[in-house]
């Protein structure tokens, strides 16, 4: 079903949330391809679904009807602990705020996310060039609230892609900083799409935000608009 | 990694840890001091007994090690058994309680001195009238009490006359025949002791006078000393029981306390967990660890506080209690205590499991 080089492929994706007696329909046929190394933004108002294909991406939560598959795997067939084993690898996520442990340091909320997934905490090479490139080489010995929100967000950024997962999805990664970090941090994810071929989806409402990516992708009541 | 994580958090909230290994602590301490009471009293009865030096015990029909009868004995049975080949003393007692587990015990001091070699006084001596009475060391420490002193004993005053060394028979001693006065027992024994010339013939001697005496509590030394374990005093050990039930009980509803408010304090940590992959596995072994972390360092606190609470025993109320340390019972205690705790672990966790990630890091 798939087209050949896509790494993400979504086809008539629905998802309804069942809140007692009410239905909502959070996704309503969302059709989308994303390649290898692209950097996405998503825009959209409030309640258009975005954060919701992004959890069903990262397999956070199981899709309700059509087809999404990530680097080859079908999210529709897959078990709760086949998608908590996806997370580990495939996708790297980056929230808005708060994202860090609070009573970890920095290298150890990086460490973190290497122990979850079974690997060994030395970082190689590939690793050290990461941290140079998000600038907080320096700071890593240091807890969350000793760091200013842009550097707690590189942090996010620097635990989200330690696994090498194919996909980075970022959930308004600025939308909770000021404009020199918000700067900051979007040049570093294009950075990291540039230099390391790593590819991101952004949700952002900010259109100078979106312009970071190759190209944007609207949503609205739980579909893509174009 | 975990470790790190679980040591981070319970720092984190510092007051919450304390008073959790501060509940785990006394939970333990509860149990420690209490099998160290129960050891500790019995310890110091058959150390009591071993002091007297008789080598046959023998207590009227119907008595056990621990409870003296209502009907005691007749002096003419003392008479009896000196007369018994190869016995060198036989003397009587008669004990009479005094409220609580105190007892005041009438003596024939000549003739326990034959048997026992006499008490060691550290002060004072013998009966010098018939109102004159003996205590142990602990008693009059306890007390304050001084050769001369006073205590009002069976509604009347009783002057100090000696004050001995721990370890023989009894805490306090009257003399005989003024007891089984004052009580109305006149010619009355509660216990007679046998001492043989030869400690090797205790046991035919035995069997001879279970014989002539069948309806009568007779023991050897060994026999009698046995006795005091926890399994023979009338529900003790049920009483054991009930408060280690108890003790589990707090441990484990103080765990589950602070666990909850943990889980619930840290949805959003545990939200982000799950979005790097952990599973319920990583997220139940972080809060399980944590717990262990508690108990274990609950129980060695509590290790630690036992020695304190037998400290304020002995200190406090040395004269009528006894308490032991247990090192046999730490290793049970402990696992009781870990038990309560990780049982008061797994609804948190259920929790954390279950909890919505999205819920956590979406909104906001
Ligand atoms: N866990 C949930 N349970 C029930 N309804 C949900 C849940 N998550 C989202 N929804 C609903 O699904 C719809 C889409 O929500 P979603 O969070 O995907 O929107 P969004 O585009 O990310 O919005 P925002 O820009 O405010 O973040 C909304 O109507 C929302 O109320
Ligand atoms: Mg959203």
């Amino acid at each position: 079903m798939s087209k050949s080089g896509s790494l993400i492929s979504i086809q008539g994706l629905g998802k309804v949330y069942r809140v007692g007696e009410v239905h909502v329909e959070a996704l309503r046929g969302v059709d989308l391809e994303v390649t290898a190394g692209e950097f996405v933004a998503i825009c959209g108002p409030s309640g258009s679904g975005k954060s919701t294909l992004f959890h069903i991406l990262g397999g956070l939560t199981p899709p309700s009807s059509g087809s999404v598959s990530i680097d080859g795997t079908d999210l529709a067939k897959m078990t709760d602990s086949g998608r908590t084993n996806m997370r580990k690898t495939k996708v790297g996520f980056v929230f808005q705020k708060y994202n860090l442990l609070p009573t970890l340091s920095a290298r150890d909320n990086i460490a973190i996310a290497r122990h979850i997934a079974g690997k060994p905490l030395e970082h190689d090479e590939w690793f050290a060039e990461v941290l140079d490139l998000l600038g907080i080489s320096g700071r890593l010995d240091h807890k969350p609230r000793a760091m200013s929100g842009g550097e707690q967000q590189r942090v996010a950024i620097a635990r989200a892609i330690v696994n090498h997962p194919a996909i980075l999805l970022a959930d308004e990664p600025t939308g909770n900083l000021d404009t020199k970090n918000s700067d900051t941090v979007l040049n570093v994810l294009r950075g990291l799409n540039e230099r390391l071929g790593q590819t991101i989806l952004m949700i952002t409402h900010n259109p100078e935000a979106a312009a970071y990516g190759h190209r944007t992708v609207n949503m609205r009541d739980g579909q893509i608009v174009y | 990694m975990i470790n790190k994580l679980v040591l981070e958090n319970l720092k984190h909230r510092p007051v919450r840890t304390m008073l959790s290994i501060f509940a785990i602590a006394i939970e333990v301490t509860m149990i420690l001091t209490l099998v160290g009471l129960s050891r500790g009293m019995l310890d110091e009865s058959a150390r009591r007994a071993r002091g007297v030096g008789a080598d046959i015990w023998i207590r009227p029909p119907g008595s056990s090690a621990i409870s003296f009868s209502s009907a005691p004995m007749s002096e003419g049975l003392v008479r009896f058994f000196s007369e018994q080949p190869h016995v060198t003393v036989a003397t009587g007692t008669i004990a009479q309680p005094i409220g609580g587990i105190d007892t005041v015990t009438g003596v024939d001091l000549e003739q326990f001195s034959r048997l026992s070699g006499g008490f060691r006084f550290l002060s004072g001596g013998p009966f010098q009238g018939q109102d004159d009475i003996l205590v142990d060391e602990r008693y009059a420490k306890q007390n304050g009490l001084k050769v001369g002193s006073y205590v009002k004993l069976l509604n009347k005053q009783w002057r100090i006359s000696g004050i001995f060394e721990s370890g023989k028979l009894a805490r306090m001693v009257m003399p005989l025949r003024r007891l089984q006065e004052l009580t109305g027992n006149t010619g009355k024994l509660t216990q007679i002791f046998v001492k043989l010339d030869d400690p090797k013939l205790t046991n035919d001697t035995l069997r001879l006078f279970k014989a002539k005496l069948p309806d009568y509590a007779i023991y050897s030394v060994e026999e009698f000393t046995s006795l005091f374990s926890v399994n023979n005093v009338p529900g003790l050990k049920q009483f054991i029981y009930v408060v280690i039930l108890i003790s589990v009980i707090v441990g484990f509803l103080v765990v589950f306390l602070s666990m909850y408010t943990a889980v619930l304090e840290r949805t959003r940590e545990i939200g982000i967990l799950k979005s790097l992959g952990a599973g319920p596995g990583y997220i139940l072994a972080i809060l399980v660890r944590e717990t262990l972390m508690l108990a274990a360092i609950g129980s060695l606190l509590g290790i630690a506080l036992s020695y304190g609470t037998r400290w304020l025993i002995l200190e406090f109320a040395g004269a009528t209690l006894t308490a032991m340390v247990t090192p046999d019972w730490w290793p049970t205690t402990t696992l009781i205590a870990v038990a309560g705790a990780v049982m008061g672990a797994l609804y948190p966790g259920w929790k954390a499991i279950k909890q919505d990630a999205l819920e956590a890091l979406s909104y906001e």
